[in-house]
């Protein structure tokens, strides 16, 4: 499903943000990667939305070389990726249903299957009620309940979160964490990019832990490491 | 790519114009401005260079034929000077009708002593030429065709007038360059502010798996219509400016009207209309896919 293999980034300057960093997710997992500021947790999500490409080593998404990816060709791989940010980027101009169709629109999903498809997966993340609403009429926890709806109304078989619930209190994070299990266990393959410890140590999920762009740490039902 | 997306996409170009108004005004306020000064940069250019060219078309060079030349020799000149691509076209004033002009202009009734015409030998062509620049070469020719004693000319005035053409073409080129530069400059900055605000739009289509057409599509349509649109309503204020000073100017100095022949209004915008249009939508469309291009590399 997701391949690292020796894949190390160097940016022009300071130390490689990735260092011969190898992975292998299998599909169906759920993995949360842990590590402090610039620990290459980032880096990491922009080279799997092929954002970034490796110095060195190669990426396998889905079976695609992610390396050898056309720009033309970046659009449709995306497709297969549902992403989550900490910052929920939502279009603030259009409301609950419009921001989750939107991502139905740019697959060229017809008018008619988005109708029903869009209810669908609000009534999963559970605003099924809010979708005339806009994003500033929102909760925190709701606005990343769309994210989240967003990334996953086009059916993706892979769920990346890059710090999902850094700009949520704790209630609204355990309920996002809750949802992002519920979407596992229907077999999307789930991979957090996190360093809030308390929701890591509380779901006994693989936990891959970074530092200066190496990996210190890999478990499998595993806990938030502090000291490296 | 589906149909209902290309409509969607197009729809969104229309959307965005009213999401963004203050852009969008911004934006249309910017084109008018510049696509205005240069409507009446051009109708002022427009106007003199038809001055210009009325003022050359009384221009004409003159010759006269040899002594106890035939009809037939004077009209086969006439035919040789006709085929000539200088010319416009020509006039034969016979010796009668000379004397005749001369005499109503001049002498009056004192003429009444003059028993024989005194001009029998100043029969002449009046020729008229397309373009005063051309008059030089027309005269070296004409003076080497047989039968032809004189050719008269006015250098000085086919001269300043070819001079001043020249000049003014030459300065409405640079400042019609000049003004575009400007608009272009001005427009782009407009544009690149609207884009960079939505820039984060731009980032979530990207990582949602947008392609590179259905993120620039809006943006084009948007710059297109801001650009029809900012070229519409100069052409406009321009339409009705021109009529009401064109006619003030006629009423207020009828002195004027009998020297000066202004355009009307439909022959300038036979120009200005399409170039207008054409400037607007091109800087609208070739702005905001330049920019979005910018940003599109995610």
């Amino acid at each position: 499903m997701i391949t690292l293999d020796h894949v190390s980034k160097s940016y022009s300057t300071g130390a490689p943000a990735l260092n011969d960093v190898s992975i292998r997710i299998e599909p169906g997992e759920f993995v949360f990667v842990v590590g402090d500021s610039g620990s290459g947790k980032s880096t990491l999500i922009k080279l799997l939305l092929r954002e970034l490409l490796p110095t060195s080593g190669s990426i396998t998404v889905n079976g695609t070389d992610v390396g050898k990816l056309k720009h033309r060709q970046i659009p449709k791989f995306r497709r297969n990726i549902g992403v989550v940010f900490q910052d929920f980027r939502l279009l603030m101009d259009r409301n609950v249903y419009e921001n989750v169709a939107f991502a139905q629109r740019v697959v060229q999903v017809p008018s008619k299957q988005i109708r029903k498809n869009v209810p669908s997966i609000l009534s999963v993340v559970g605003l099924a009620g809010k979708y005339k609403a806009r994003p500033r009429q929102l909760s925190g926890g709701e606005q990343q309940r769309v994210a989240v709806a967003r990334a996953l109304v086009n059916e993706p078989p892979i769920l990346l979160a890059d710090e999902p619930t850094g700009n949520l209190d704790p209630k609204n994070s355990q309920e996002i964490m809750k949802l992002l299990e519920e979407i596992n266990e229907k077999g999307t393959t789930v991979v957090v990019v996190t360093h809030n410890r308390e929701i890591v140590n509380s779901m006994k999920k693989r936990v891959i832990t970074m530092n200066k762009g190496v990996i210190v740490s890999d478990q499998k039902e595993g806990s938030y490491i502090d000291e490296i | 790519m589906r149909f209902s997306t290309l409509l969607y996409t197009i729809k969104q170009g229309f959307t965005n114009i009213f999401r963004n108004k203050w852009y969008s005004l911004a934006s249309i306020a910017t084109i008018s401005a510049c696509l205005f000064l240069f409507g009446i940069f051009y109708s002022v250019v427009a106007n003199f260079q038809y001055i210009l060219k009325s003022a050359q078309d009384g221009v004409a060079v003159t010759v006269f034929f040899d002594e106890g030349i035939s009809d037939e020799r004077i009209a086969e000149i006439g035919n040789e000077i006709q085929q000539r691509s200088e010319v416009d076209h020509i006039n034969f004033i016979s010796a009668d009708e000379a004397w005749n002009s001369f005499k109503d202009e001049y002498l009056g009734e004192y003429a009444d002593g003059f028993t024989e015409n005194p001009l029998a030998a100043s029969a002449n062509y009046e020729i008229y030429i397309k373009d005063v620049s051309m008059q030089a070469s027309l005269v070296a020719y004409l003076e080497e065709v047989p039968g032809i004693r004189m050719v008269n000319q006015s250098e000085i005035t086919a001269n300043t007038l070819d001079g001043i053409n020249r000049l003014v073409g030459y300065v409405a080129i640079g400042i019609i360059v000049l003004l575009l530069f400007v608009s272009v400059f001005l427009i782009g900055n407009t544009v690149t502010i609207g884009i960079s605000v939505r820039k984060e739009e731009i980032n979530i289509m990207k990582y949602i798996g947008a392609t590179d057409f259905f993120v620039r599509c809006p943006f084009v349509v948007e710059g297109m219509i801001i650009g029809l649109i900012g070229s519409i309503v100069p052409l406009g204020i321009v339409y009705l400016i021109y009529n009401n000073v064109i006619g003030f100017v006629l009423n207020k100095f009828t002195v004027l009207s009998s020297i000066l022949k202004f355009l009307s209004v439909q022959e300038v915008f036979h120009v200005l209309l399409p170039v207008s249009l054409v400037i607007g939508v091109g800087i609208g469309f070739i702005g905001s896919f330049i920019t979005v291009r910018k940003h599109i590399r995610v």
